[in-house]
């Protein structure tokens, strides 16, 4: 039986309560009859045999690309690069994606003679991998071979000395990318597509480049102008990148990219029930929620989080495609929609969610304050084409603990930015325009990104940019059952109980208010009409 | 935007106590409204609501109006197969559970009062035994105060779409009532084929002729499910009357409320030469009616206007809700006996 598609539930007075996400824990509401709650489609059916149609996506590309074993010889620079930590969400279950796709990669690199291959992650301003996160993602057999010998590594936007400026877009924009990826024979990049805004020539532009060459993108105005940065064709953020592809392609880099898709069995079966429809919950679903539920309000935040972050999704590849950039990228936005589209009508005042533990910035780590904001307005709020979810002027109601708890390893910057930056002021435009500079050249927080695994200086700027369009968009943004005092510093409100928040965004929206809550993970994109 | 400080922090604890009804949470409402008896605060639904949230997830979820049921999947429902729940390793364990379980259960909780059960004496199976129905504890009920001859060689007819919608009911029904799935809402080939094989099988049916409980304590017309069975097997159908359960566990009750009951089973009755099951249906309803009379008067009056043809239909007036609530009697049946008699009266 095929899988169903997404579904949007008008809620009646038969409808069962409904599952809300609360960082590391869960809850369920009663929604308002008349409410709408729209539910991601089932998870498609993944490829029987993974391993076949990677080697049959290598040796029949699309595009104008030749099949990767005759751009293969001896005596060729090659350089394989890959996405990092923040994908897939939450990490899937080995063998990862990439592992699966390098592997062959290398098999026939391996036949083709070619001595001289590097990997690199593709970091952006991201923080560097462990090495088991590494070992995770690549598998064993890669790491022992490349690792030790200094040919794995991992992108160092501020390594002046491993960097190359290309040139200028015709709009101006810096293009600089990692120096050994530019250079060789051959840039194989192996992509996962969790999301529609992943992908394409965002790829190697953006997590390859240095803060010379982002800013040019990570900014406010251009998140403000990405409507959404989930929708390629009307996204700001994708028109640089593709720009800056498009110079990089021009400069002679010759880029073989390999997208792959996943299906959005997002939790394991113990969990299985968070992505079930909650009026076909059978006993065992029922039974995993109480005893689920119950243990984790009885389990401190710092364990909850730990045996959260130890879940592995089950996620399945569904397609794989290769060959030049756009042709894949084309090919594999739609292999996205298909899974995650679900068509909405029409927009609402008031749109709830509810916040997992989990952003494609705190893997094994803290979802502090600035990344629920991010979470929220930045992603959740974008996953939409068309028109956003909620109305010009509406409220955004989302659900998550929200403590004012930062990892000091992984986030340093993010500290200061919280307490000196927020405390200022909240508009991004003002933010990036009085307080970046400084922190991306911050010297303390450059050492900390290059030698030990902090996020760049920078990038709790991007994650505030991130909820530009949601800021701009929205008439206020409250949060149920966070941290007050850190909610407020964020510039929202604070509600004890989502009755609560209803009433306050009454307030904003007016009486009678319609509401759509977004049953997510797993992840779904509203393509609203 | 800006920062609502503070409004939230001075409104929480008024709001935080409005949260449970305007959200919908049932708190300690429903049991509270339930009643206060030990039984009461005992029942699932009520441990549910005491525990601080809806009956959901405790109990199954409900279906969403809106949202068109699958089809139930081949195993359950009608499809079930409840073959294993008549081998005789199964009876015996159920024969245990009813006579060990069931039957004290039932005393304490319905002291039934049985009358007529010596009609039955020299009466040979296969039998159905045709009951108005206004509880869910009406099924073992009645199977638990049977004769012995018939008690643990016999299935009960249960709503295919609410007792087999799920395997663990259907595993629990059919174990413990012998139960067997019956399509109450269209004719079912399935349904009927396999109450006439069991009664040729000699294995004795409880029905429910109304197809499903009362909604408001007065019975609802009888289908012709017994008659017809009656009509093709050539088996005696026994009339039998409930009265009182409906005060235990209503429709839609909560929870569980001790009270007498009394139990009338009726003179067998077969289908005449030529009588078709529609009038044969009649016949069962009208004795079924008769049985109703007789414990709200008694055997004479009953008698006379039976004779008559003024009997009181089971469907009761033809009369607003509240005045047909209203001529129900709001205290369970009142019965001359003396507590100090054994019960059952009759064994065998």
């Amino acid at each position: 039986m095929s899988p169903r598609p997404g579904f949007v539930l008008e809620v009646d007075r038969s409808t069962p309560s409904t599952l809300f996400w609360h960082g590391e824990r869960f809850s369920l509401e009663r929604l308002p009859e008349g409410s709408r709650v729209i539910y991601a489609p089932e998870p498609v059916d993944p490829l029987k045999d993974p391993v076949a149609a990677i080697r049959s996506a290598l040796s029949h590309p699309v595009g104008d690309r030749q099949p990767l074993p005759s751009l293969l010889r001896a005596g060729m620079k090659l350089t394989i690069a890959f996405d990092d930590i923040s994908l897939p969400l939450p990490p899937m279950e080995q063998p990862d994606i990439r592992q699966m796709v390098i592997e062959q990669v290398l098999d026939m690199a391996a036949e083709a003679g070619v001595d001289d291959v590097a990997l690199i992650v593709a970091l952006a301003l991201h923080r560097r991998m462990t090495e088991a996160e590494l070992r995770h993602a690549i598998g064993d057999r890669i790491y022992d071979a490349f690792a030790p010998n200094g040919l794995l590594t991992q992108h160092d936007a501020e390594d002046a000395d491993a960097l190359v400026h290309l040139g200028l877009t015709d709009q101006g924009e810096d293009v600089e990318i990692n120096k050994r990826a530019a250079e060789s024979d051959l840039l194989v990049y192996v992509n996962i597509n969790l999301v529609a805004m992943d992908g394409g020539h965002k790829s190697v532009a953006t997590g390859l480049a240095s803060y010379k060459s982002l800013r040019h993108h990570h900014n406010p105005l251009t998140m403000q102008k990405s409507r959404s940065f989930m929708d390629q064709h009307r996204s700001e953020l994708h028109s640089s990148n593709w720009r800056m592809g498009r110079l990089i392609a021009a400069s002679g880099v010759t880029v073989f990219q390999i997208e792959t898709t996943l299906n959005n069995d997002t939790f394991p079966p113990a969990f299985g029930f968070l992505q079930k429809r909650e009026w076909e919950w059978g006993a065992k679903d029922r039974l995993g929620y109480l005893a689920s539920s119950k243990a984790l309000d009885r389990t401190p935040a710092r364990l909850a989080r730990q045996i959260f972050h130890s879940v592995k999704a089950p996620h399945r590849m569904t397609s794989v495609q290769a060959g030049e950039v756009e042709a894949v990228h084309a090919l594999t936005t739609q292999h996205v929609w298909d899974q995650q589209g679900v068509e909405v009508t029409g927009q609402t005042d008031i749109l709830t969610m509810g916040l997992p533990y989990i952003s494609p910035y705190n893997v094994n780590s803290i979802l502090n304050p600035i990344l629920v904001a991010c979470l929220g307005l930045g992603y959740f709020f974008n996953l939409y084409r068309g028109k956003p979810l909620v109305r010009e002027g509406g409220v955004v109601i989302m659900s998550h603990p929200t403590p004012w708890e930062f990892n000091p390893v992984h986030h340093p910057s993010y500290i200061d930015f919280f307490e000196e930056v927020l405390s200022e002021t909240t508009d991004p435009i003002e933010v990036a325009d009085r307080f970046e500079e400084s922190f991306a050249s911050d010297p303390w927080y450059i050492h900390l990104y290059r030698t030990g695994h902090a996020y760049h200086g920078v990038h709790p700027f991007y994650m505030w940019y991130w909820c530009a369009h949601a800021l701009q968009h929205l008439g206020a943004v409250v949060v149920v059952g966070g941290d007050k005092a850190a909610v407020h510093r964020l510039g929202f409100r604070a509600a004890s109980t989502l009755s609560d928040a209803l009433e306050m965004a009454e307030d904003v929206v007016g009486r009678s208010p319609t509401l759509t809550h977004l049953h997510a993970p797993p992840v779904l994109m509203a393509d609203v009409k | 935007m800006s920062a609502d400080r503070g409004s939230s922090n001075s409104l929480r604890p008024l709001r935080a106590a409005r949260t449970d009804s305007s959200l919908g949470t049932d708190g300690d409402g429903a049991a509270n409204a339930a009643g206060t008896g030990i039984l009461r605060r005992l029942s699932p639904s009520a441990l549910a609501a005491r525990s601080g949230r809806a009956r959901f997830p405790l109990a199954a979820p409900s279906w969403p109006e809106s949202v068109p049921r699958p089809p139930p999947t081949p195993e359950l429902g009608v499809n079930y197969d409840t073959d294993w729940s008549r081998r005789y390793p199964v009876r015996l364990a159920r024969a245990m559970v009813l006579d060990n379980v069931a039957r004290p259960l039932a005393r304490v909780l319905a002291s039934p009062l049985i009358r007529g059960n010596e009609g039955l004496t020299d009466l040979e199976g296969p039998v159905i035994f045709a009951a108005n129905h206004a509880s869910h504890i009406d099924a073992p009920l009645l199977l638990s105060s049977l004769p012995l001859q018939f008690r643990h060689h016999t299935v009960v007819a249960a709503a295919a779409d609410y007792f087999f919608d799920r395997r663990w009911k259907a595993d629990a029904w059919s174990f413990l009532l012998a139960a067997i799935p019956i399509e109450r809402t269209k004719v079912n080939r399935r349904s009927a084929d396999l109450a006439a094989e069991l009664l040729d099988d000699h294995w004795n049916l409880v029905i429910f002729p109304e197809g499903g409980r009362s909604p408001d304590g007065w019975a609802q017309t009888f289908t012709g499910g017994a008659a017809y069975l009656a009509a093709r097997t050539g088996c005696a159908v026994v009339p039998v009357h409930l009265d009182g359960t409906r005060h235990i566990l209503p429709k839609g009750g909560t929870g569980l409320r001790r009270t007498r009951t009394t139990i009338t089973f009726g003179t067998p009755l077969w289908p005449d030469e030529g009588e078709n099951a529609r009038r044969f249906g009649a016949r069962i309803e009208a004795s079924v009616a008769t049985m109703a009379n007789e414990a709200s008067s008694d055997w004479w009056t009953a008698r006379k206007q039976a004779a008559s043809g003024t009997t009181p239909p089971l469907q009761g007036p033809d009369a607003a809700p509240w005045r047909r609530s209203w001529m129900l009697s709001a205290a369970p049946a009142q019965h001359d006996r003396d507590d100090g008699v054994e019960w059952p009266t009759r064994k065998g």
